[in-house]
């Protein structure tokens, strides 16, 4: 069903993509270093040995929704190659980066692949943000034999499709996010010491629904017990009666995936009628806005998993900040700039392995990755192209996200 | 001591539908128009009292009398504009001004200041929790239904004691007849849309206060759920709406406490079909046979 429809999609855009390409007078014409000799489409042969060029095509949320998250994605990518560089490049080559800005939007994120593989002729891509905008390069990347690397898709369906098979050259920096519930069973069992927990989940998205049988599974794994599992429809903005039940329920502990706009009121509302055991979230609670709707008292006694936390002692990361810092006037970063970052020295990591710029060879190296230290933790790439590594978990102390500890998988 | 903290769950739900039904009710009563832009002024009475008390640092009371002002502002322009050509043309067609009237004002808002919610501030009102028995029940709630039940009573002596109250029975019993005795139709019908959306502005601040997450699409729900409490009352029936209000509130809340808290939006129209399938006059209306 996805993939008839991703086709039809691509065959649209394939025409679109002719027609922009002739008019578009495209954000960066790049002077190749090959000219215009063959019509290979991957450009594998010209830059192998030294002195070359490795040429990262960067398709990112620029503009749009989502913005922010490319746009720090970006920030992440140049302070990495600018290091690189300075350094010495990959193998000798320097890296150069062209990129794409996808305006928050599946159908350019395809547009953008196209170009960045046809046009720029580039050696690996990076991108996009979110698994929606990744899921629709997958097709391409596959089809042109195109590393595609997403920094923060944490949607399972990125590297492997929903009938089990895997999308060959699509990797992720990220973890995935069912591997967030595991991360809160553990925490919640080891750090806590609770036995009991309840479970409210958004009951319309895959996210949660992901989170919650994770977070299901290992705890009972590990001797826990599910007193109470109650459902939320997204929109909603009362939630006192199912806290009244999940309340009489006395569970030690509370696991709420969702996001943002729902959590701050659950979490407000559960304080309210006096809940007032430790709560549990992921990434979808981050958010400023969360601060605002359940304000900061409220939000005392709660935890979230994260990619990464600047206030993390470790010395590498207390590295990437202050390198950051020089860069940007003292900005700190987030975690979609520690990804970004992550992205290309996972690359880069994987190149030197590998001696060559020929995908295949690539494509073999990423998927033999063992325990490289990066910003976001040690990184092994599993069989299901999925990194296993650490999560941080923070918790909020009067509406700050303070660093409490790392969970190793 | 679960079950009577659900009761008052429910009930602090339940004056919120009940303010907004209230509107409803009395334009329906009046020109027997359904107007669906009742839960989008809901909604500008929510976003107005932010306004009024994050940018201009006004305190609970101003903050609701500006958005009750504003609100019944909008209500008399959008009848002006909207409906009142509307009068004489046949009911299908105001509905369906109603409805894009609904639509528009949703949309428009998202155009001027996008879709992403606002959050009330948390110290507009003492945020205290008595505990009686057992049972948290937060001051804000309290202060909410008191509130409520204020301007019900309110509304409920305009409509019976005042002249203008006198007018919109007179209106809304036999129009030509009361234009005969000299009362002012238009006027009459304006002073009803700006009554029943000074009562939604009212509850868009209680709202906001209560829930603290605005958007522009906040209206919806509410909307159509204060639309059930209003045919459960019995449509045009002021006392009728404030008790489907409650009702409806406890229903929902109770569906929520049995574990059903999925079936809570169906349990509200449910109720709707069943009413209208078997008492379409509503719990306080009398079965009037439509003289043909």
């Amino acid at each position: 069903m996805n993939k008839t429809l991703l086709k039809l999609f691509f065959a649209m855009i394939l025409a679109l993509g002719v027609l922009a390409a002739c008019s578009g007078g495209g954000s960066s014409k790049t002077d190749s270093s090959n000219g215009e000799s063959t019509s290979d489409e991957a450009s594998s042969g010209d830059s192998g040995g030294e002195g070359g060029e490795f040429h990262i095509g960067a398709n990112l949320e620029l503009s749009g929704a989502v913005a922010t998250y490319g746009s720090s994605i970006a920030e992440g990518i140049d302070l990495a190659v600018e290091e690189i560089n300075a350094a010495g490049g990959i193998n000798g080559m320097q890296i150069k980066v062209t990129k794409f800005d996808n305006k928050s939007d599946a159908a350019e994120a395809t547009n953008g692949i196209i170009k960045l593989v046809n046009q720029d002729k580039v050696n690996a891509i990076i991108g996009a943000a979110t698994s929606g905008n990744t899921n629709a390069q997958v097709e391409i990347a596959n089809d042109t034999q195109t590393i595609l690397l997403t920094p923060s898709g944490t949607a399972p369906n990125v590297t492997v499709n929903d009938d089990g098979s895997l999308n060959e050259y699509v990797f992720r920096t990220s973890y995935i996010d069912p591997f967030q519930g595991t991360i809160a069973a553990n925490f919640a069992l080891e750090e806590l010491g609770v036995k009991t927990a309840a479970i409210y989940a958004d009951n319309a998205s895959d996210y949660a629904k992901g989170l919650a049988a994770a977070f299901k599974e290992t705890f009972e794994a590990g001797g826990g017990e599910i007193v109470a599992e109650e459902a939320y429809v997204a929109k909603d903005t009362d939630f006192r009666s199912t806290l009244t039940r999940i309340k009489s329920a006395n569970p030690e502990f509370v696991f709420i995936p969702g996001y943002y706009e729902e959590v701050g009121l659950i979490v407000k509302q559960a304080r309210d009628i006096g809940i007032d055991v430790p709560l549990m979230g992921a990434d979808g609670w981050d958010s400023p806005t969360l601060v605002e709707l359940a304000g900061p008292e409220a939000l005392n006694n709660t935890f979230i998993t994260n990619h990464y936390s600047s206030d993390d002692p470790d010395e590498t990361i207390q590295n990437f900040v202050t390198k950051f810092g020089e860069k940007y006037d003292g900005k700190k970063p987030n975690a979609f700039h520690a990804l970004g970052y992550d992205s290309v020295y996972l690359l880069k990591d994987a190149i030197e392995r590998a001696g060559s710029t020929d995908p295949e060879a690539i494509k073999e190296a990423l998927e033999a990755t063992e325990n490289i230290s990066l910003v976001s933790g040690n990184v092994t790439i599993d069989e299901n192209h999925n990194p296993v590594k650490s999560a941080t978990i923070l918790e909020y102390v009067d509406g700050e996200q303070v660093f409490k500890t790392k969970i190793e998988p | 001591m679960e079950w009577l903290q659900q009761i008052i769950n429910g009930i602090s739900l339940g004056s919120i539908y009940a303010l907004i039904a209230l509107g409803y009710t009395m334009v329906y009563g009046i020109i027997k128009l359904i107007n669906f832009a009742h839960g989008e002024v809901f909604m500008i009475g929510a976003f107005t009292g932010f306004v009024a008390i994050v940018h201009f640092e006004l305190s609970f009371v101003p903050a609701l009398i500006i958005a009750m002002f504003t609100c019944s502002v909008v209500g008399v322009l959008i009848e002006r504009i909207a409906y009142k050509r509307l009068r004489e043309s046949t009911r299908i067609a105001a509905l369906i001004t109603a409805i894009g009237m609904s639509l528009f004002i949703q949309y428009l808002f998202i155009y001027f200041r996008g879709a992403e919610p606002e959050a009330y501030p948390q110290d507009v009102l003492p945020e205290r929790t008595l505990d009686i028995f057992g049972v948290k029940v937060s001051m804000q709630a309290l202060l909410i239904l008191f509130i409520s039940i204020v301007l019900m009573i309110l509304l409920q002596f305009i409509v019976q004691k005042t002249k203008i109250g006198r007018a919109m029975r007179a209106v809304s019993y036999d129009k030509d007849a009361a234009r005969l005795m000299g009362i002012n139709v238009d006027n009459t019908i304006s002073a009803t849309f700006a009554i029943g959306s000074a009562l939604a502005g009212a509850a868009g601040v209680i709202f906001g206060i209560y829930y603290t997450k605005i958007d522009p699409l906040m209206g919806l729900i509410p909307g159509l759920k204060a639309f059930v409490a209003a045919v459960l009352g019995g449509i045009g029936i002021i006392p009728g709406a404030m008790v489907g209000g409650f009702i409806l509130g406890i229903v929902e809340t109770l569906v929520s406490a049995a574990g059903f808290s999925l079936f809570r939006d169906a349990a509200a129209f449910i109720i709707l079909i069943l009413i209208l399938l078997f008492r379409p006059a509503g719990i306080f209306g009398k079965n009037t046979k439509e003289k043909v």
